[in-house]
């Protein structure tokens, strides 16, 4: 073996921050601290390892959506790209508060009243209550710790029909286990475009499922699908139904086709790697070993010889 | 080097080789200790003699150079190269021409290779290495995998033999990753590396090919069943965890 590894040993600073940042954005779900703690211990450079942690912990946080609480308990604050007032501030629509948040402890500082600036418009705001409300009793029912928060991404100063507006409803249920080597994260992000000329109203959703098992071994699922639908313009109230209805319809058929997924597994997608038996559905015969060099030595001095 | 593997458990599978390469330019002095305690995904050249296709492991490598197992070669050319020596060599190509069988039963395609070499104690180590490409522009025959890759490595330590029997360490790593990719379902990519181990003492009546032989496919028959029972199935538990399909979920009455 050689050792001519000097060559690379001499990465700048810019290198390292950037190496590191690829592992804190890599972890699996809910696993960011873990890794954290690591890829320290393998800098040995808290200057490096504090720079990759204060670009990648925001980025992580808001990729993953993850849910602070409020310190004085009254809820909980998403982090997502939707709700980022600045880097450290997180708006909640639902209590119309800004969260403070301390992105490399992952917890929630503090919090101020939102100004009106930061809030969308009464109009709007009919139309984001209620969608609010519907989305949150449809999760209270099919996620068992799932968060969810209905942003206004434009057109949030609109303050009467006639212009299009956009929300985003954001579904997020993360589930930490670490005691049972298992960790995972359900994202949904639905984007919901009212266009107000034609009457109807676009509906975009990214979902993303992850999970990470690891007793004596590291496996990982990452899935991710994409779809679209579409309903008409009516009333906040009427809107909001049929949107949950639309969203809990494609939320659904996902995890059906997930679990689809899952059970052609062994006699399709992995036979395709490796089968449970031969072709010949008989152990391999180790003890004929001997017998197959025969004839493959005798089949190559007969000329026979056709094996590769 | 604690930490350093401590992220190799933590990273996705399916992007440990840039996480090994990311880890070896951090720690440049660990670099030998780093190559022998995390498997990579496996490479592969061509023997120029042969025009058949050879493994490339840390067991068959010296300075930038590997030795193919179909020619004795090193590729590219090595002057001295270690080799096994030809009492060895013999079981080396023995093992060779039968492991390729055993993949071609078991794997419908891929490709193999066995590397053995004396180790100090007067016993010897074989390492035996698969790898298969199973998507539909590899070697999948059913065509359903966008992406399929399974690389395995069995390395096993045969001790010095006494009154007829020998004792057999056996450490095998699985690498796997496969995905699937179509309009109403979208990506779905299960990833994983496992390693166990498995000792035994067994007659050398029947040779150590046999023995070996069949230690490597008792395993490779135990790794498979754990990914797909024991380790695929968590991930699917974890999924029905965060959201529960609905014959699970507690029928909700209306209110009054």
């Amino acid at each position: 073996m050689s050792d001519q590894e000097e060559t690379t040993s001499e990465l700048t600073d810019k290198q390292k921050i950037e190496i590191a940042k690829w592992f804190l954005l890599n972890s699996p779900p809910g696993e960011i601290q873990y890794v954290a703690k690591d890829i320290r211990a393998v800098l040995k450079n808290e200057r490096v390892y504090r720079m990759a942690a204060a670009e990648a912990f925001p980025l992580y946080n808001k990729s993953h959506m993850i849910c602070l609480e409020f310190p004085d308990r009254s809820g909980e604050v998403l982090v997502t790209p939707f709700s980022e007032i600045d880097k450290n501030e997180y708006l909640d629509p639902r209590t119309a508060q800004v969260a403070m948040v301390d992105h490399v402890k992952q917890v929630c500082e503090g919090a101020r009243p939102a100004n009106d600036e930061e809030l969308p418009s009464l109009y709007i705001e009919e139309y984001r209550c209620a969608l609010d409300a519907e989305i949150i009793k449809y999760i209270s029912v099919a996620y068992p710790k799932g968060f969810s928060s209905v942003y206004c991404v434009n057109g949030k100063d609109v303050e009467e029909p006639g212009s299009d507006f956009e929300l985003v409803v954001v579904i997020s249920a993360a589930r930490h286990s670490p005691q049972n080597f298992c960790n995972g994260s359900w994202r949904s992000i639905w984007n919901i475009e009212f266009k107000d000329e034609l009457q109807i109203v676009e509906v975009r959703g990214k979902l993303q499922v992850g999970a990470h098992y690891f007793e004596e071994g590291n496996v990982q699922l990452d899935a991710k699908h994409e779809c679209r639908d579409s309903t008409i313009f009516q009333s906040p109230d009427d809107c909001a139904v049929s949107l949950t209805n639309i969203i809990r319809h494609h939320e659904t058929e996902y995890l059906n086709s997930l679990q689809a997924s899952y059970s052609k597994l062994p006699d399709t997608t992995f036979k395709d790697l490796r089968r449970k038996l031969p072709v010949t559905r008989t152990l391999f015969p180790w003890h004929n070993t001997l017998q197959f060099s025969l004839t493959r030595d005798m089949q190559k001095n007969l000329g026979l010889d056709t094996s590769k | 080097m604690e930490a350093a593997l401590g992220l190799m458990r933590r990273i996705p599978p399916k992007h440990s080789e840039t996480a090994l390469s990311a880890l070896l330019s951090l720690l440049p002095h660990h670099s030998t200790d780093l190559l022998s305690q995390v498997d990579q995904p496996l490479q592969v050249l061509c023997d120029v003699d042969s025009g058949k296709e050879f493994i490339l492991c840390e067991y068959n490598r010296d300075a930038d150079s590997y030795r193919s197992p179909w020619s004795n070669k090193y590729h590219p050319p090595l002057e001295d190269g270690p080799r096994p020596s030809p009492e060895l060599r013999k079981l080396e190509i023995e093992a060779n021409d039968i492991f390729a069988i055993y993949r071609d039963q078991y794997y419908e395609g891929g490709i193999s290779s066995v590397y053995m070499w004396e180790d100090e104690n007067e016993g010897f180590v074989a390492c035996f290495l698969i790898k298969k490409d199973g998507s539909k522009t590899g070697q999948g025959r059913r065509g359903y995998l966008q992406e399929g890759a399974w690389d395995a490595i069995h390395v096993i330590e045969v001790g010095l033999e006494e009154e007829g029997t020998a004792h057999y360490c056996l450490t095998s790593t699985v690498m796997l990753s496969l995905t699937t990719n179509d309009e109403s379902s979208g990506t779905f990519n299960l990833s994983g590396s496992i390693r166990r181990q498995m000792n035994m003492d067994l007659s050398v009546a029947e040779g150590h090919l046999c023995n070996m032989g069949r230690m490597i496919e008792e395993m490779e028959s135990k790794l498979r069943n754990s990914l797909d029972q024991v380790y695929f199935g968590k991930t699917k538990e974890m999924v029905c965890t965060l959201r529960p399909p609905a014959e699970l979920l507690q029928p909700v009455l209306p209110d009054n």
